[in-house]
């Protein structure tokens, strides 16, 4: 019986393709997937926008939409319908190939990243993906491309602003973004998600042997969660956006459903590196204590991806934005050397074997080499105090 | 399987073309980054996933966005640029076509096109990994030490610009 319903989808799949003659199923198989993954995390993010609207405003002291359905929990359809039937501006000095193929460039990619993602066990859409990882991150290179295109076509110097600063910080936040997930990478020694999940499956007693648990994997774990943030221009990381200064950014020049698009496809890069994260570190669809292994696993994965949703609005409503050279420095001298020092971390926890040292070297590493750039960053930053001509 | 490769080999030529007869600098440098996705397509379509992957890495998301990022920092991007005829036209052609003539007639040629079709290596990428770190970890660190090169030089650019300023 649990069995079966850890295996519902996969029994459901299968019972729905053995409808159709055999040289269909392949096709039929993968259209299920992708209608699969479209419909759930569609739905996913129209709820998380309420969510948002619903947790920020709770934060404001303020109530939030509360008009449409109960505890406006339909706003998101209202939303939709409002997105739909808007008049789609495009100005006349854009571009127009250009200004309307740039939303679809953004969502597709994104949405081709969760073909190597494990939702629950045998629920990979591309299964036995040599190289899992590197789909993923080779997706996501491709919205770079694709704000480029939004900010350029629109003929408008916010968007042009926008985009340069939303490409240059995705750039700077790669690095270590890529740096900290090889760290899996190299101990695991495979990029195919479904094993990184797999060498996660050993449990110590009752406590899980997940990366995150380990040096290394916690350091790691840290340093992909803010690279993460900053990769889908999320608070604080939110300067490409930044209303008070650009209006929206590199979608200024938007209306109507190509708006909801780019929505759309921050919020599914949001989800889908959020799901990475916990394919790498938290074990994927492993349950977290050993006797919890009777829930299906499915649910263990959106389990793990509800919280990271929360911790993400929690971060918008509490952090101020950061300024361009704190991002910048933050990336380049602080994040990137920390990346680095965790390879290293992972390869000395790799070549000691089992026992009480590899923790103690490892942890000791981590440390020393976390307050040193700790203090060289703050102490390179060190402003003046600040004099106030009426305040004080 | 054969109508994937013509899909592939049609956009990406169409693509390649459209780089270069295209008006617009920028248009231009979208259709080679669409050439690049192309050519990473064919990569997976002959089963070569990590090569795929890597190229869409590399090609797309970084020397793409690195020739868009220098146009919009360069120039003014927005205007078109100069008609396509050229007096040079003719001989460019000509060059092209003799290139072209001496690849086709080298590949036709070689030896390797007359061996036998061999299965596809399984577990791939571990094996690139481990001849990257034995048989060929010396032009690895090679390149790897031009690329440091390359980088502290532009750092070493852009501190000097900085001093200047002052």
């Amino acid at each position: 019986m649990t069995n079966a319903l850890d295996q519902l989808f996969v029994i459901l799949k299968d019972w729905v393709v053995g409808w159709f003659p055999a040289g269909w199923q392949p096709f039929v198989g993968a259209l299920l997937d992708a209608m699969a993954i479209v419909a759930v995390f569609a739905t996913l993010f129209a709820l998380t926008t309420w969510l948002e609207r619903k947790g920020l405003g709770r934060m404001q002291n303020r109530y939030g939409p509360n008009r449409v359905g109960p505890f406006g929990l339909l706003q998101p359809l209202a939303d939709g319908i409002k997105a739909l039937t808007k008049e789609d501006l495009v100005p006349r000095a854009a571009d127009p190939v250009v200004h309307f193929l740039a939303p679809l460039v953004l969502v597709v990619p994104v949405l081709l990243a969760y073909s190597v993602l494990p939702f629950g066990r045998n629920m990979v859409p591309l299964p036995g993906c040599d190289a899992g990882v590197l789909l993923f991150f080779a997706a996501g290179s491709a919205t770079e491309l694709a704000i480029f295109m939004a900010g350029w076509s629109s003929r408008n110097k916010y968007s042009l602003l926008g985009a340069l600063r939303a490409i240059g910080q995705m750039l700077s936040y790669e690095v270590p973004l890529i740096l900290s997930a090889v760290t899996v990478i190299m101990i695991v020694g495979s990029l195919s998600t479904e094993k990184i999940v797999a060498a996660q499956g050993v449990y110590h007693g009752w406590l899980p042997g997940w990366h995150v648990f380990t040096p290394w994997g916690f350091a790691g774990f840290l340093l992909f969660l803010v690279a993460a943030t900053a990769e889908s221009n999320r608070s604080p990381f939110d300067l490409p956006e930044a209303e008070s200064e650009l209006i929206a950014g590199y979608y200024v020049e938007y209306s109507g459903f190509k708006f909801a698009l780019f929505f759309l496809g921050e919020y599914l890069g949001l989800f889908a590196v959020s799901g990475l994260a916990i394919t790498l570190f938290l074990g994927g669809w492993q349950a977290p204590l050993s006797f919890l292994t009777w829930v299906p696993s499915w649910f263990w994965f959106f389990a793990k991806l509800l919280p990271f949703i929360a911790l993400f609005i929690w971060l918008r409503g509490t952090l101020p934005r950061l300024r361009l050279d704190q991002l910048m420095n933050f990336a380049w001298k602080f994040m990137l050397p920390m990346a680095l020092v965790n390879l290293v971390a992972a390869a000395l926890w790799h070549w000691l074997g089992a026992g009480l040292a590899r923790w103690l070297v490892s942890a000791a590493l981590l440390a020393a080499a976390y307050l040193a750039l700790g203090r060289a960053v703050s102490g390179a930053a060190k402003m003046p105090q600040r004099h106030y001509q009426l305040a004080d | 399987m054969d109508w994937a490769f013509f899909i592939l080999a049609a956009v990406t030529l169409a693509s390649a073309v459209g780089a270069m007869a295209l008006r617009r600098l920028v248009h231009c440098a979208l259709a080679l980054a669409l050439a690049f996705a192309g050519l990473a397509g064919l990569y997976l379509q002959l089963g070569a996933q990590f090569v795929g992957l890597a190229q869409v890495l590399v090609y797309v998301g970084a020397v793409a966005v690195l020739i868009v990022f220098a146009l919009m920092l360069t120039r003014n991007v927005a205007a078109a640029t100069q008609p396509l005829g050229s007096p040079s036209w003719p001989l460019g052609l000509a060059v092209a076509a003799l290139a072209f003539g001496a690849l086709v007639a080298a590949i036709l040629s070689s030896p390797a096109i007359q061996r036998p079709v061999r299965e596809l290596p399984s577990g791939t990428v571990q094996q690139i990994g481990i001849r990257l770190m034995t048989d060929f970890v010396l032009p690895l660190e090679v390149i790897a030490l031009l690329l440091t090169v390359a980088l502290i030089g532009a750092v070493i650019i852009a501190m000097q610009e900085e001093r200047s300023r002052e």
